[in-house]
């Protein structure tokens, strides 16, 4: 019998080992599949964070490096520059990329530096069990925000897609969710759009992908789609935030 | 032989061209400045890159990334700078990669002053940022030897594929003198099958030091510790002046270590027996230059540029046998030979009045 569906050449077989509902899988499925169909899983090296995302490393079948928390962007910005000719992204959670390496995530977009980053927000910080991250909506309750964000206290969350994509390096960025089927395709063409940008040495690329945790939320799977849909989908500016006269003609 | 006139920091970023190096990562900072400086204007026209990094954070993990790829990378700073690196030093030398990273002393703590200082011995020679690793530490006195040890520096950091520090002050940094800029030898061909540079035609390689396994991370630990003892087995390096005969010795490095020098001599023309042993590589401590004299020696004077940080090395090497005592000075200030002799006559005046 013919098989007419298996796991992408871009995956390793190493099983995932994500919570169940959790997203991380959808999202590397996506750029699997990607790094497959444009033929580049053998000049491809990726960048693991700390974080969830830091098994990123281990389920890729493509060369990978791991950074210390918040450094993957300059890690992917010294294998860029070493090897102009291989592609280079890195894959971060929103704790990793908008908190602690924020310098890294303005200053690789100012530069334009030639990689691709792919952000994966689900508002908190997943792997050390849930605290508060720049990206909690204001009122969630978190391991560090026990009564609710209070702005007050806490100030507003970061929309990272809309402050990187302020900055002239930048002439991808794309704001995406993979909360539904519709959406998941939607994902895929963005990140796909990202790394061909890349490829095309147009400059920086930027996706964030807004993902659930539903041990963290303490919500089912199911519910923790409903609740990203509704909570998170009209905080963050979702779509394709700007795109270049040149990725356009991409 | 070319012969060129250049700062002292000028040097390493010449040397560190003609080694080889083809990516430099780097933030400005005094006085290390002139090293980023130079490799801008003239790194680019070899086929070079240089990047200035957002910050002193960004420049050493871009480095960590270079160095994955196999490339030979540098980067440099100064004392506060180089603190900020050591989060990146760590990661470095615990996936083993090769990489030049060049302190320019400050004074400190803090902010501290751009005066010559061998304040941070201790941040060099210990590991410096967390965990338990450490980095082969090269310590040049002149000109030449900023010239010499930066491409030696490369080299050991390829074989042994660990971060290698070049050791400096501002005082060396900011001088102007001659260096015979010597061609490199052909480096010899280094085992490369751990490189990440795309998996084309070869299974995937990671490059991480993530272990949640104990027993994996014991064995990781073993692997570092046994290339470690290596090290200090095969690259102690120092120099010996007027140690034959000595009766007591002088320790010093870097800037001291030459002003030593003049001590040694001018306490001969009195007729002192005094010696110097100057420190080459500060990590692995030259333990091995002792070994002859731990039992003939009456008394030795470590001369630093800090509150005493190199002498707890000294007083292991010689295993406390004979009294060893501290001339420093701090806060970018230098000490003349003659105030160094007068310390150590003041010190040994029982025993040298024997001599």
């Amino acid at each position: 019998m013919e098989k007419v569906f298996g796991r992408s050449k871009g995956l390793t077989d190493v099983p995932f080992s994500f919570c169940p509902g959790c997203t991380h899988g959808t999202i590397m499925r996506l750029i699997a599949e990607v790094l497959e169909e444009l033929d580049i899983i053998e000049d491809t090296i990726g960048v693991s964070p700390v974080g969830c995302a830091g098994f990123s490393q281990d389920f890729f079948s493509c060369d990978f490096v791991g950074a210390a928390h918040g450094r993957a962007q300059a890690v992917g910005v010294g294998i860029k520059r070493s090897l102009p000719d291989r592609m280079v992204f890195t894959y971060q959670g929103d704790g990793d990329i908008a908190a602690i390496g924020t310098q890294h995530a303005i200053h690789t977009a100012a530069r334009g530096e030639k990689i691709t980053s792919i952000m994966v927000n689900n508002a908190i910080f997943g792997m050390t069990g849930g605290q508060m991250a720049p990206t909690t909506l204001e009122g969630m309750k978190t391991s560090t925000s026990p009564y609710g964000r209070d702005i007050s206290v806490n100030g507003y969350p970061i929309d990272l897609p809309r402050l990187i994509a302020n900055l002239d390096g930048a002439v991808y960025v794309a704001s995406v969710s993979v909360d539904s089927p519709k959406n998941i395709l939607q994902a895929k063409k963005a990140i796909k759009k990202a790394f061909m940008v890349q490829k095309a040495g147009l400059g920086f690329s930027f996706v964030s992908v807004l993902s659930t945790c539903p041990t963290n939320w303490g919500l089912t799977p199911v519910d923790s789609l409903k609740w990203l849909r509704e909570n998170m989908m009209p905080v963050y500016q979702m779509g394709e935030l700007k795109a270049t006269e040149e990725v356009k003609s991409l | 032989m070319e012969k060129v006139l250049l700062k002292g920091n000028e040097i390493i970023g010449e040397a560190a061209i003609r080694s080889g190096c083809k990516v430099f990562f780097g933030y400005p900072i005094t006085p290390s400045t002139e090293v980023i400086e130079y490799l801008s204007k003239h790194f680019p026209k070899v086929g070079g890159t240089v990047v200035q990094a957002e910050d002193e954070i960004g420049a050493i993990n871009m480095c960590y990334g270079a160095a994955c790829t196999g490339t030979r990378v540098m980067t440099a700073s100064s004392s506060p700078g180089v603190s900020l690196k050591q989060e990146g030093i760590s990661y470095s030398a615990a996936v083993g990669l090769p990489m030049v990273i060049v302190n320019v002393n400050r004074c400190g703590p803090g902010l501290g002053g751009l005066g010559p200082a061998q304040s941070d011995y201790f941040q060099s020679t210990r590991g410096g940022g967390h965990g338990d690793y450490r980095t082969i530490v090269l310590a040049p006195s002149k000109a030449q030897e900023l010239y010499d040890y930066t491409m030696l520096a490369f080299d050991l950091a390829d074989k042994y594929r660990n971060p290698v520090i070049l050791h400096t002050d501002g005082f060396l940094g900011q001088t102007m003198e001659p260096v015979v800029v010597k061609e490199r030898p052909e480096a010899q061909i280094e085992d490369r099958d751990w490189v990440v540079d795309g998996a084309r035609g070869r299974k995937k390689r990671v490059l991480a030091s993530y272990s949640l396994t104990n027993e994996v991370g014991e064995a990781n630990n073993l692997k570092w510790e046994a290339k470690y003892k290596d090290i200090q087995e095969k690259e102690q390096m120092w120099e010996e002046f007027h140690t034959e005969d000595a009766e007591y010795l002088l320790v010093s490095y870097g800037t001291t270590g030459r002003i030593c020098k003049s001590t040694v001599l001018n306490a001969r023309k009195k007729g002192i027996k005094l010696g110097l042993i100057r420190p080459i590589t500060l990590w692995p401590f030259p333990e091995k230059a002792f070994i002859p004299y731990k039992d003939k020696i009456k008394g030795i004077v470590t001369v630093e540029l800090n509150t005493g940080q190199m002498i707890e090395d000294v007083k292991l090497s010689v295993e406390c046998k004979m009294p060893v005592h501290l001339y420093r000075r701090q806060g970018g200030m230098l000490p003349t030979e003659h105030e160094i002799l007068a310390y150590f006559e003041n010190t040994f005046k029982a025993t040298a009045e024997e001599v």
